[in-house]
């Protein structure tokens, strides 16, 4: 029987030889084209479904009686593609309102977690001050929080503090988002099994290298989705301190709507800002997965 | 006579109104293997989270290369650093490779400088057979080199006394035995440990004293033939039984 798996001398290496390279049964041929058949079914119904609904779409949307003015008020690209460069400009300010805000809220987000989850007995008031800090502005509509601090601080009239209100409502932007942030934060840090804190201190590290080496990079990089989907809100919520009166993208497209009662500035201030976001989503997954095919060995096809 | 590398006298701990371990006393002098027996919720794993002050007790003294590390101005931080556990379930930190995993705690703890301890990891891997293994992630591992990683990593900073928590329950039979070996190598090479395990002939193995753990008590102790074999009390001898019965002597 012995001889049938071929342990010849000529190729020794190879341990056992199933005679020759691999000739698909009739068995696997047949379910392959099966399986042809049936993916080439789908697409047909994937294809004509789409066609179907979308077609319809459009139906409806270019026969509906006010498609004509609908369309000479929102899609009226000429006018689009010359009020675009002062959005675009507008839109600087988002960007960089963006990565000030979003960095300051890292910073702040990763404290206040940190407090949160402390067991520290000294950092007791600050585990109370933050869960209130936490609970008020994730309660409160970002919009009331920008025209209280934007409308109210000014009004206090306090010397030596600042009446520009592109500062004023960043900083609006980042006391709301470092409450999210950081309750994004805290339940990575809770997700991460308390054996790896055991372990890490059972080798001898300290509280603060356990968090440091352990802990925060295991949190940080399961709550990297909700984390980067808090990144793109941000870029569209910075929209919102043009209430303040800030020329950024909504506000350039807002006057330029407001001198012609077209609104296709609007519709050309929805698309930068998908420009940005949409691309920005695509990498951000894209990150994550390479990071985690790296770190396990399931994710291997 | 040299003095125990562990002593510990009159323990008791309790979780709330849940008494765990009372009235524990034994000693580990050097070079030699201390092996727990008992039921699952015996306190086993308790006894060795106490000793590594993972857990406090309630009262009693465990005394540790002299030190009594019970007192109440210990730094838990650097008598851990005389102590290796590994666990049931590994514990690798999985965000780390493997030669991560080991150089950790030498190079943030212990101040070694990194070339030293990477050369020290290399060495032990290679010994242990996972040199081929360094740059990967834990998650790539069979469950006996993850258990073998997790020895390494206890032992690469020299600990006095190692703790072994179970450290084959979470393992395939099969995988068992090359975990079992490394425990073995450690102890032909003097390693002092104190294990928690279901493996009764490896315990008879590597155990110079076995003591049979019953609802917190150590109710039966002495050398491994005489109390795996001859049991003196009913509750040792029902517990080997049931052992015998479920195939794992």
């Amino acid at each position: 029987m012995t001889e049938n798996r071929g342990h010849s001398s000529s190729d020794a290496a190879v341990p056992y030889d199933f005679g020759g390279p691999w000739q698909p049964s009739n068995i696997e041929l047949a379910r392959q084209s099966a399986r042809k058949k049936r993916n080439k079914r789908n697409a047909l119904i994937a294809a004509a479904s789409s066609i179907l609904v979308i077609g319809t779409l459009i139906v409806v949307l270019v026969t509906s009686p006010g498609w004509i003015s609908l369309r000479d008020t929102f899609f009226k690209w000429a006018y689009g593609v010359e009020v675009l460069p002062k959005i675009i400009l507008g839109f600087g300010t988002n960007v960089t309102l963006t990565i000030i805000a979003g960095s300051s809220v890292a910073v702040i987000g990763l404290l206040i977690a940190l407090v949160r989850t402390s067991r520290s007995p000294a950092l007791t008031p600050f585990r109370f001050l933050a869960m209130v800090y936490v609970d008020v502005f994730r309660g409160i509509p970002m919009l009331l929080v920008i025209l209280l601090i934007g409308f109210g601080i000014p009004a206090l009239q306090l010397r030596g503090v600042t009446n520009n209100v592109l500062i004023l409502g960043t900083i609006a932007v980042i006391i709301t988002y470092s409450a999210y942030v950081a309750e994004v934060i805290r339940s990575g840090i809770l997700t991460v099994h308390p054996s790896q804190r055991a372990a890490a201190r059972s080798l001898g590290l300290s509280h603060i290298q356990t968090l440091r080496h352990v802990v925060l990079p295991q949190a940080l990089k399961r709550v990297t989705p909700p984390l980067l989907n808090d990144l793109v809100a941000l870029i569209k919520d910075t929209g919102l301190i043009s209430i303040l009166g800030v020329t950024d993208a909504v506000r350039a497209a807002q006057i330029q709507t407001a001198k012609t009662f077209n609104y296709t500035p609007y519709v050309m201030a929805a698309l930068v800002f998908l420009a940005v976001t949409i691309p920005l989503t695509r990498a951000t997954d894209r990150m994550l997965r390479k990071s985690l095919e790296k770190q396990n060995a399931q994710w291997q096809a | 006579m040299n003095q125990p590398v562990l002593k510990v006298s009159k323990l008791r701990k309790s979780f709330g109104n849940d008494l765990v371990l009372q009235d524990i006393s034994f000693d580990v002098p050097e070079h030699t293997a201390t092996v727990f027996i008992g039921a699952s919720g015996s306190g086993k794993s308790t006894l060795l989270r106490c000793i590594n002050l993972l857990d406090s007790i309630d009262d009693g003294v465990i005394n540790l290369d002299g030190q009594d590390i019970s007192a109440t101005e210990v730094n838990p931080d650097a008598v851990r650093q005389k102590l290796g556990m590994v666990f049931q379930s590994f514990n690798l930190f999985p965000h780390m490779t493997v030669l991560e995993n080991i150089t950790l705690a030498p190079i943030k703890v212990q101040q070694v400088v990194k070339d030293a301890a990477v050369a020290e990891a290399f060495n032990l891997l290679e010994r242990f057979g996972l040199k081929d293994k360094a740059h990967q992630y834990p998650d790539r591992l069979s469950g006996g080199q993850q258990q073998r990683l997790a020895i390494i990593r206890s032992i690469a900073r020299h600990p006095l006394l190692l703790l072994l928590d179970e450290i084959t329950s979470a393992l395939d039979p099969v995988l068992v035995n090359e975990v079992l070996s490394t425990v073995r190598d450690l102890k032909g090479e003097g390693m002092t440990m104190v294990l928690a395990t279901h493996e009764m002939g490896f315990a008879k193995q590597v155990a110079n004293e076995v003591c049979y753990l019953h609802n917190g008590k150590i109710l039966e102790w002495g050398e491994p033939e005489q109390l795996l074999e001859a049991p003196k009390r009913s509750e040792t001898q029902e517990f080997i039984r049931r052992v015998h019965a479920a195939g794992r002597l």
